[in-house]
């Protein structure tokens, strides 16, 4: 048990989902020509000035909403001032003294239970664009295409205890903002990034010691990573009573670990100031009411709720509810009438398995809830066997079948008429003479010789557990 | 019929166009002419667009006159801080020497639709800093009323042309002063309309929260008309204001005297130390023709005003720190091809590419911003700001308009301010201040000095979006002033 206790909080850098640019008409289309997504505006000419975009502040508003903090009617865009190629005006729009929104939370679980995160502050700010360096030619190159896309920031208060915790965080943060449709959350496209400010502190104390920035982790997993061997580094510095320095440290992904960022890019004096060109940013009350109304439910209500109205366990109704897709999947599904927790049996397990395996997106699959609901049923009324419905599921979902038809003219469905079944059973026994005066001897092993004739004559369609009855019955 | 001569206004050549006593093509060779008589005397071009300009009053003679177009076929110059399409927009730097813009700004583009011709670029202070033009990257203008006297500043290409009949009007900009001080300086009508009243878009900005485009012209009534066809809200600059734009031209001769009106006479500004006698006696008798209309004239005070040139160097030089920081090399303007690392380039296309004095500006500005400075300039700046802006309002709840002479003195000579960039920022002591409020100000010609026989101006300030009621003003009292004779610095030209 260590004598320390990590204190961590996170910077997290989410791009809105809008069609255009924070401050101009150009497209956000990602994957485009370089520079072609570009305007006067963007680019940085001369005399070019910045207009909001309404639906960034929309999204915005609304993850600050969905974090419960509360909004400024009255929030002010300044200039965060610096130089570097990609950013073509010399500063950052970002917001500095009156952000979008203050003092919220979210609740995540961790270690089995509740914890509240704070949230510190909310704001908005322009992307920059992208360098690439050529090292071939001894060249770099610009492309301006992201400059100005719209990101919200999202400051954490410094809540977070360990890195699973911390990466627990940010898993519930990218699924708020994805049910709210506001964010791709893809963190290697680097629509959705972080920053931690990491320290350590003895056990019991309340003041915080010398925190690093940790910057350059590109999935959840460097995240952890890094925090992990970051938290270490600090621990084996403070036992051997040795300072932690403030610093800025960049993860590299190849050796696991984290090294200093000295030097002037570390050196820098933002000197923020409210961007003459931007009027203060008024929101009024019945547009919050508005876009208070417009929340979907959100993760940790639907959790509840699908414990309490499907009587499903806290990690089925965790998982279900992480991504609003497949959250709404389960509830149309359940809704034409299998039993929940066979629903999310199959969900959990079969269906995460083949889309995570074949990399697909539910919403576009051919296997609706409907197609769903109808293989369950088929396997509920015995028409095929479990097995069957587990071997042709992969089918399914890949292709554009409806599953009624898909096993009548795949010969998968079972025999399970009552009559039908007496005959073939029938016609075994009088086959087999031998076996069973064998079996009415006493060799009752002979039991699945028969069950195997059976399977025989009907191609295995035969349903398996009716066989079982009936053979108990007519051998009796 | 109208012929064409130099000191032919706006309005009188809109006469004459419409009629058909002047084609097009004759206004603007007759321009063409004149600046080819002018410019090697007074600098006042950094490009002429003739070509082109000659080509677009041919398919206008073509079309036929149109009076729905407010400026049909006249043609003009414009301040080279503006954006262009097509045309070079250097902003009288070296930094942009080269710079082309393949967009309008939008107080050209609305010229444009209204049938205006653009004949030319304008020399002034580099990125508009300055207020002799003696700042530019390619050499001072010169004051068409004495070749050894500056035009004033930054606008000093803009006013230097007009007052020279190159063009019936210019466009400018006055971010502390920089329409009305030339206008002053070269014997123009200058308006710097309210802060909103004009789009910004495309203005090459330097202090965003006080630059505004103006009009400097030889008579109210051709500022009014040029206002009329670039006010008005544009959705691609954020602080233009959507307040409905009236027909001043309409409206100017609603006032046939000055009765029941109270002008304010700020103490500040009459009894400043350094206000020279010839200015004061001009403008004094400026203020005894108002009365003569009926007008009474109230003393007033706006104390803080003192304190205005301080407040107003900090902000502005804040904003053109962060402002000019774009120009960088990378993407366009002037880069050093020796450098050998991204912080060398920057360093060394910027110290190359920028004059001395946009140099100082963006290191004062960076510093005032900088962390643990911040407060103690920047944001009592602002404070102040809001001081003189509650100052003023409260002011003009007294009085009608507040009259102040423009400058302490007219036009000096070049380079006798040049070694003392404090005393070069005191000649806007008289400008500032308006900037920081965002009222709309107009500087009106009233007569000749007695000691210099330069011209010496007096400035008008009204409520924000009065400009109907600026207009109006200025109208009724350039009738009872002194018409200025021709410049005499081209007395034989």
């Amino acid at each position: 048990m260590s004598a320390f206790e990590a204190v961590i909080g996170l910077e997290v850098h989410a791009q809105l989902k809008t069609e255009s640019k924070l401050f101009c008409a150009c497209s956000t289309h990602f994957g485009e020509k370089p520079n072609t997504n570009t305007c006067p505006v963007c680019t940085g000419m001369p005399g070019a000035l910045p207009v909001i975009n309404k639906k960034a502040v929309e999204f915005a508003a609304k993850m600050a909403l969905a974090m419960q903090c509360r909004i400024n009617t009255r929030s002010v865009f300044a200039r965060k001032n610096y130089f570097y190629p990609d950013l073509p005006k010399g500063y950052q729009i970002s917001q500095y003294e009156a952000p979008l929104a203050e003092n919220g939370c979210v609740s995540i679980v961790s270690g089995g239970s509740f914890r509240e995160i704070r949230i510190i502050r909310i704001h908005m700010e322009d992307d920059a664009g992208k360098s690439i360096h050529s090292r071939h030619e001894n060249l770099s190159y610009v492309d301006l295409n992201r400059t100005g896309v719209p990101l919200i920031e999202i400051v954490s208060g410094p809540d977070l205890r360990s890195a699973e915790e911390a990466v627990t965080y940010l898993k519930q943060l990218r699924s708020i903002l994805m049910y709210l449709g506001i964010c791709e959350g893809n963190m290697e496209e680097g629509n959705f990034r972080c920053d931690a400010n990491v320290s350590l502190r003895p056990l019991g104390r309340e003041r915080l010691g010398v925190r690093t920035e940790l910057k350059n982790m590109n999935s959840f997993r460097h995240v952890h990573k890094a925090l992990e061997y970051e938290i270490q580094r600090q621990e084996d510095l403070l036992s051997d009573s040795e300072p932690v320095i403030q610093e800025t440290l960049l993860f590299d992904e190849d050796s696991g670990t984290t090294r200093s960022m000295r030097g002037k890019e570390e050196a820098h004096d933002y000197r923020y100031f409210p961007d003459p060109d931007l009027v203060p940013m008024e929101l009024s009350r019945e547009a919050i009411a508005g876009w208070t109304a417009e929340l979907p439910e959100l993760p940790p209500a639907k959790m509840l709720r699908f414990q309490e109205a499907y009587g499903l366990p806290e990690y089925d109704a965790g998982l279900l509810t992480a991504e609003r897709d497949l959250a709404d999947y389960f509830e149309a599904t359940v809704a034409l009438g299998p039993p929940p927790k066979v629903v999310s049996n199959w969900i959990m397990t079969d269906l995460l398995r083949e889309i995570r395996e074949k990399d697909l997106v539910l919403s576009r699959c051919a296997f609706t809830p409907e197609r769903f609901a109808s293989l369950l049923k088929l396997i509920d009324s015995g028409k095929i066997s479990s097995k069957t419905g587990k071997q042709i599921f992969p089918e399914l979902l890949l292709q554009d079948l409806d599953p009624g038809t898909y096993v009548q003219e795949k010969g998968y469905v079972q025999i399970s008429d009552d009559s039908e079944l007496t005959r073939i059973l029938e016609e075994v026994l009088e086959e087999n003479p031998k076996e069973l005066a064998a079996y009415k001897a006493g060799k009752k092993k002979l039991l699945s010789f028969f069950m195997g004739q059976v399977m025989k004559k009907t191609k295995g369609q035969a349903n398996p557990k009716l066989v079982n009855e009936k053979l108990q019955e007519l051998l009796k | 019929m109208s012929t064409l001569t130099a000191d032919l206004n706006l309005t009188e050549l809109r006469q004459g166009l419409l009629s058909r006593d002047i084609s097009v093509l004759e206004a603007v060779e007759h321009a063409s002419r004149r600046i080819q008589e002018t410019e090697p005397l007074i600098n006042a071009l950094l490009h002429v667009n003739q070509e082109q300009a000659l080509r677009q009053a041919e398919e206008l003679d073509r079309q036929g006159p149109n009076p729905a177009r407010t400026l049909w076929g006249i043609p003009v110059i414009i301040k080279d801080v503006l954006a262009t399409k097509g045309l070079p927009t250097s902003c009288a730097s070296k930094m942009l020497q080269d710079f082309i813009p393949f967009y309008d700004s939008e107080a050209v583009h609305r010229l444009k639709q209204a049938g205006a011709i653009i004949l030319g670029k304008a020399n002034m202070d580099e990125f508009a800093m300055g207020s002799s033009n003696e700042n530019s990257a390619f050499g001072p203008s010169r004051n068409p009323w004495d070749l050894e006297r500056v035009p004033g500043g930054s606008s000093g290409g803009p006013a230097a042309s007009t007052a020279a009949g190159q063009t019936p009007f210019s466009l400018g900009t006055d971010t502390g002063g920089s329409i009305r001080q030339p206008a002053g300086f070269c014997g123009l009508v200058g308006l710097k309309p309210t802060y909103g009243r004009v789009s910004r878009f495309g203005l090459v900005a330097y202090g965003s929260s006080l630059d505004q485009i103006g009009p400097l012209t030889r008579t109210v009534e051709d500022a009014a008309r040029v206002l009329r066809v670039i006010a008005g809200h544009d959705p691609k600059d954020s602080t233009s204001a959507p307040v409905e734009v009236p027909d001043y031209p309409a409206r100017l001769a609603e006032r046939p005297d000055l009765k029941g009106l109270t002008l304010g006479i700020p103490e500040e500004y009459w009894d400043a130390e350094g206000l020279s006698p010839e200015v004061n006696q001009g403008c004094t008798a400026a203020l005894e023709a108002a009365r003569g209309l009926g007008a009474t004239t109230v003393p007033l005070s706006l104390p803080s005003s003192k304190y205005a040139i301080a407040a107003y160097y900090i902000i502005v030089m804040a904003e053109a720190s962060s402002n000019l920081a774009r120009y960088d090399g990378v993407r366009y303007g002037y880069r050093d091809r020796e450098a050998k690392d991204l912080i060398e380039m920057y360093a060394r296309s910027r110290s190359a590419g920028f004059g001395p004095e946009v140099q100082r500006r963006i290191i004062l500005g960076t510093y005032v911003l900088s962390s643990g400075y911040y407060d103690a300039y920047y944001r009592k700046a602002a404070q102040v700001r809001r001081l003189i802006r509650d100052e003023y309002d409260q002011a003009l709840r007294h009085c009608d308009v507040i009259c102040a002479p423009v400058a302490p003195t007219s036009a000096f000579r070049l380079g006798e301010k040049t070694d003392d960039p404090l005393q070069m920022y005191l000649t806007d002591v008289f400008t500032n201040p308006l900037n920081l409020t965002g009222l709309p100000g107009l500087s009106l010609p009233c007569g000749l000095g007695e000691q210099t026989g330069m011209p010496i101006g007096i400035q008008l300030f009204a409520p924000a979006f009065a400009e109907t009621r600026l207009l109006q003003i200025a109208w009724t009292l350039e009738q009872e002033l002194p018409r200025l004779p021709r410049p005499s610095g081209l007395a034989s030209r």
